[in-house]
């Protein structure tokens, strides 16, 4: 809940310096030079993570809520900074990520003669991002909001082409028009919003919006706005290329937490602006796509051949996997509740920034010391970078849903919603998503595991500081699940008592064997299985379902092709929007 | 019917004209200049509806300096045009024009349905004039009321330089932007760019200045500014200075510094960040006008001028 209060709360400054400082740090780095913006950037991240710190400290003695009033002007002429207990998780939620991208890219981004251009733009966007999402999870105006979005992007999409290939830079464009196309939906919806209320404070909107018919378009535009820059399963034709093609810790902020950004807005737009007036049908719409993600997301992501790319394709259907807690946060009365869902919802996007971010610098590690990243090339890579591919497989485990992770306790929370509002088919959906993450997992390690045929000799040998800096990362998001999240989220009955036990265990093994078979079946590349004996036998027995089910999977990512091509996404962007404003229409 | 509505009929299909050419009409050079002229249009339209402060704003980036850029991208794009046409069916296109005219549609139908009289925030921000001194609403609006945003916008525009720059080659990092424009010093273009300046500079300082209590302000004054730079360069009057040059850092971080430093101030001394105190507020804010003015000319010329790409 956003507090509703009009006045400075005490320790509220603490929202402005979660702005500022990161916002000093992009201008200092500019102005003093190439030389030394790492030295910035390094001074920035330890005060920005103690502001983040102390915000997460100060909350709870403020009821939950802080609040301040830039230039002491109170909305709706001026604009108000408000923090709740999912604004303080994101702020540290974000600190941490960011601290560990810094230390692993310390070496990969020296400023050295010959090599100034990557580091100058990669430190300074990495603050710009900071300051962007700190923006979007403290500001209380949807306008402000748009700014902080349009930081974002224009923070997100330089990193992408940072190498300077032709591919990567097509990617990068890719980007940036579907996203610019975002902003404007976003920007035409808040127009109407302001048009129709004459505020676009948060609160003051909350109690002055009602469903008519004005409210809904504009819902409908910012809400499809808010999709693509989220990359949604159809409207993802630009995140597969981007994620795969930047540097590894550019990757691992822009999957980790630049499409989280869109989201908590999308967050606030639902359940802070107008949580009476989306309607059920709509919800279940979002959570329709967020389904369809995981399924297309993740049989593409077993049938690639890179490994940035299975990553990123991973990151497609966990992106959808966030988005089934929408059908289930209705109450009683049919209004979005900000509660257990939520929280669930909320956790998701935590441990899958945390989880996700550590993937992709493990595998970036992976790359730079194989001088490749084809999945079939890695034999071996346990004993070459035994700290890689711990990390992979503690990243992996989190976002699979082992216990204590934070994905465990987030599934076990929108389990226990499914069953309250009797929603079954969505249990399924969690159950197959976490099936299909344990199977690209499971892929990637039995390649790793396996022994190789001959020696390997690595191209290059990853600094220990960058393996450590990621394992921690991923350490981290397994251990989620151990925290005390109740002075934040609205976690209402006790989930944790359920993470451990026989029972959880069972549903760890269920988990883990799906995922197993699903990547015997669905994978094309030859399985490091079949050079045993037994193993020989076994995929001879299953030939036939092996290959009726590659066929399938070949037919999906024909389908996916198709989706990303620009004609059919940009018409799939004009029909989600259509489909929302109607749906929308319907419920009210 | 009076010669002002007359006038505004005409006006609104000759841009709804202009807006289906540009979609319409195949090559990308003819649509660029569809695209300017509508810009020119739109401006034109802000006019009529008494938002100057827009209006100057839509000319300038719109339809003067948007134009220039996408004219250069269409210059370049010439020679890769027939080769990268790849035109959708009939069948796709059939469907994207129902789809986008259905949401032209719902667009129409919420923005008719807006109530007659508007909530608004004007008469609000017109009574709290008195704490800066100053009688333009927008500068009011952008300066002190929404400030925050002001100065993040201001970020961004940076971020646009550090995005354009970072596509240069490692070889040329530190270098000059843009190719050295070599012109006939007799020709029309030095005469021009000798002619125009000492003027323009009048009048975007004039914009700048006036901006307090008429329309203008910084962007606008900043975008004469930046085309008089530009027109200079163009003619090989002028070079880009190189982007590690100190002093075109301190230019482009100026205006959202000087922002940031007073709106610590105010968090510092004051009521509250970006507060101004009232008896400084209107000079206080000039001066981030002064600074944001340079900031936005050297940003837009930059912008235009592209990535390193000489050595200094």
């Amino acid at each position: 809940m956003l507090s509703p209060a009009l006045e400075t709360s005490a320790g509220g400054f603490l929202l402005v310096l979660s702005i500022v400082v990161p916002v000093a740090g992009v201008l200092l780095a500019f102005a003093l030079g190439d030389r030394y913006v790492r030295l910035v950037a390094f001074t920035v991240v330890p005060v920005g993570s103690t502001i983040a710190a102390a915000v997460l400290l100060v909350l709870p003695q403020n009821d939950g809520h802080l609040a301040y009033l830039l230039g002491a002007w109170p909305p709706p002429l001026g604009v108000a900074l408000r923090a709740d207990g999912s604004s303080a998780v994101m702020l540290a939620t974000t600190a941490i990520v960011i601290c560990v991208v810094a230390v692993f890219a310390a070496s990969d981004f020296r400023p050295a003669s010959g090599n100034r251009r990557a580091p100058f733009a990669f430190w300074i966007l990495l603050l710009a991002i900071w300051a962007a999402l700190n923006t979007i999870f403290v500001g209380g105006d949807l306008f402000t909001l748009y700014v902080a979005l349009e930081l974002l992007t224009f923070a997100a999409v330089p990193l992408v082409s940072l190498e300077g290939r032709a591919e990567t830079l097509q990617a990068a464009l890719r980007y940036l028009l579907f996203a610019l196309l975002g902003s404007i939906l976003y920007l035409m919806g808040t127009a109407l919003f302001y048009g129709l209320y004459g505020t676009l404070d948060i609160v003051l909107l909350s109690h002055r919006a009602s469903a008519e018919p004005g409210a809904l378009i504009a819902a409908a535009l910012m809400t499809t706005g808010l999709l693509a820059k989220t990359a949604l399963f159809p409207l993802h034709l630009w995140l597969p290329p981007a994620h795969a093609g930047a540097p590894a810790a550019a990757s691992a902020i822009l999957s980790g937490l630049v499409v989280k950004g869109s989201f908590f807005i999308l967050l606030r737009l639902w359940f802070n602006v107008r949580p009476g007036m989306s309607g059920f049908a709509a919800a279940q719409f979002l959570a329709a796509l967020g389904a369809g993600a995981i399924v297309v997301g993740s049989i593409v992501a077993l049938r690639q051949e890179r490994l940035k790319l299975l990553v990123a394709y991973s990151t497609l259907a966990q992106i959808g996997y966030l988005f089934l807690m929408f059908p289930l946060a209705f109450n009683a009365s049919g209004q979005l509740e900000s509660g257990q869902a939520l929280a669930g919802g909320l956790l998701q996007t935590v441990s899958h920034a945390t989880a996700k971010a550590a993937m992709f610098l493990a595998v970036g590690s992976i790359y730079a010391g194989f001088g490749h990243d084809r999945v079939t090339g890695i034999r071996g890579a346990a004993r070459a970078l035994p700290l890689s591919v711990m990390t992979f497989a503690l990243a992996g485990f989190a976002l699979m849903g082992v216990q204590p992770g934070g994905a465990a306790l987030a599934k076990e929370l929108l389990l226990q919603e499914t069953a309250r509002t009797g929603q079954w088919w969505w249990a399924g959906v969690l159950q197959v998503g976490g099936m299909f993450t344990a199977a690209y997992v499971v892929l990637v390690l039995a390649h790793a595991l396996s022994p190789p045929d001959q020696p390997v000799a690595l191209v290059a040998k990853p600094p220990r500081s960058s393996g450590l800096a990621a394992l921690a990362l991923a350490l981290c998001s397994l251990l989620l699940g151990l925290l005390p999240w109740e002075p934040y989220l609205p976690i209402t009955y006790a989930a944790e008592s359920k993470l451990f036990g026989v029972e959880a265990l069972v549903k760890l093994l269920v988990t883990v064997f799906g995922g197993a078979a699903l990547a015997i079946l669905l994978s094309p590349w030859p399985h490091p299985l079949a050079f045993s004996a037994a193993g020989k036998t076994i995929m001879h027995l299953i030939a036939p379902l092996r290959r009726t089910c590659i066929g399938l999977g070949s037919l999906v990512e024909t389908g996916d092709g198709v989706l990303r091509q620009w004609s059919t996404a940009s018409i799939s962007l004009l029909l989600v929007a259509l489909l929302l404003a109607a749906l929308m229409f319907v419920a009210n | 019917m009076s010669i002002a509505t007359v006038f505004e009929v005409a006006l609104a299909a000759v841009v709804l004209g202009l807006a289906i050419w540009t979609i319409a009409v195949p090559e990308t050079y003819s649509a660029t200049v569809g695209f300017v002229a509508y810009g020119l249009l739109v401006a034109l339209i802000w006019v009529r509806l008494d938002a100057v402060d827009v209006a100057l704003t839509e000319a300038a980036i719109g339809g003067g300096l948007g134009g220039v850029v996408l004219l250069g991208a269409a210059a370049r794009l010439r020679d890769a045009e027939a080769t990268a046409a790849e035109r959708p069916d009939r069948f796709t296109r059939l469907i994207a024009a129902i789809l986008s005219a259905s949401i032209a549609a719902a667009l129409g139908l919420a923005i008719l349905i807006l109530p007659d009289h508007a909530p608004t925030l004007a008469p609000v921000v017109a009574a709290n004039a008195g704490a800066t001194g100053m009688a333009n609403p927008v500068t009011n609006v952008l300066m002190a009321f929404r400030g925050m945003d002001t100065m993040l916008e201001k970020v961004v525009l940076l971020l646009t330089v550090v995005g354009v720059w970072s596509l240069a080659s490692d070889r040329a990092w530190g270098g000059r932007p843009g190719p050295h424009h070599e012109a006939d010093p007799h020709g029309v273009l030095a005469f021009l760019a000798r002619l125009l300046p000492p003027a323009g500079i009048v009048v975007g300082i004039y914009m700048l200045w006036t901006g307090a209590d008429h329309p203008g302000g910084a962007f606008q004054g900043g975008a004469v500014l930046a085309s008089m730079w530009l027109l200079a360069i163009m003619a090989g009057l002028a070079d880009t200075p190189p982007v590690s040059s100190r002093w075109l850092r301190f230019i482009l971080v100026a205006g959202p510094g000087l922002f940031l430093v007073v709106g610590l101030g105010g968090l510092c001394f004051g009521a509250a960040f970006l507060a101004y105190p009232v008896a400084f507020a209107k000079p206080l804010i000039l001066g981030i006008e002064v600074a944001m003015v340079l900031t936005i000319a050297a940003t837009l010329a930059l912008l235009l001028a592209g990535a390193p790409e000489r050595n200094a």
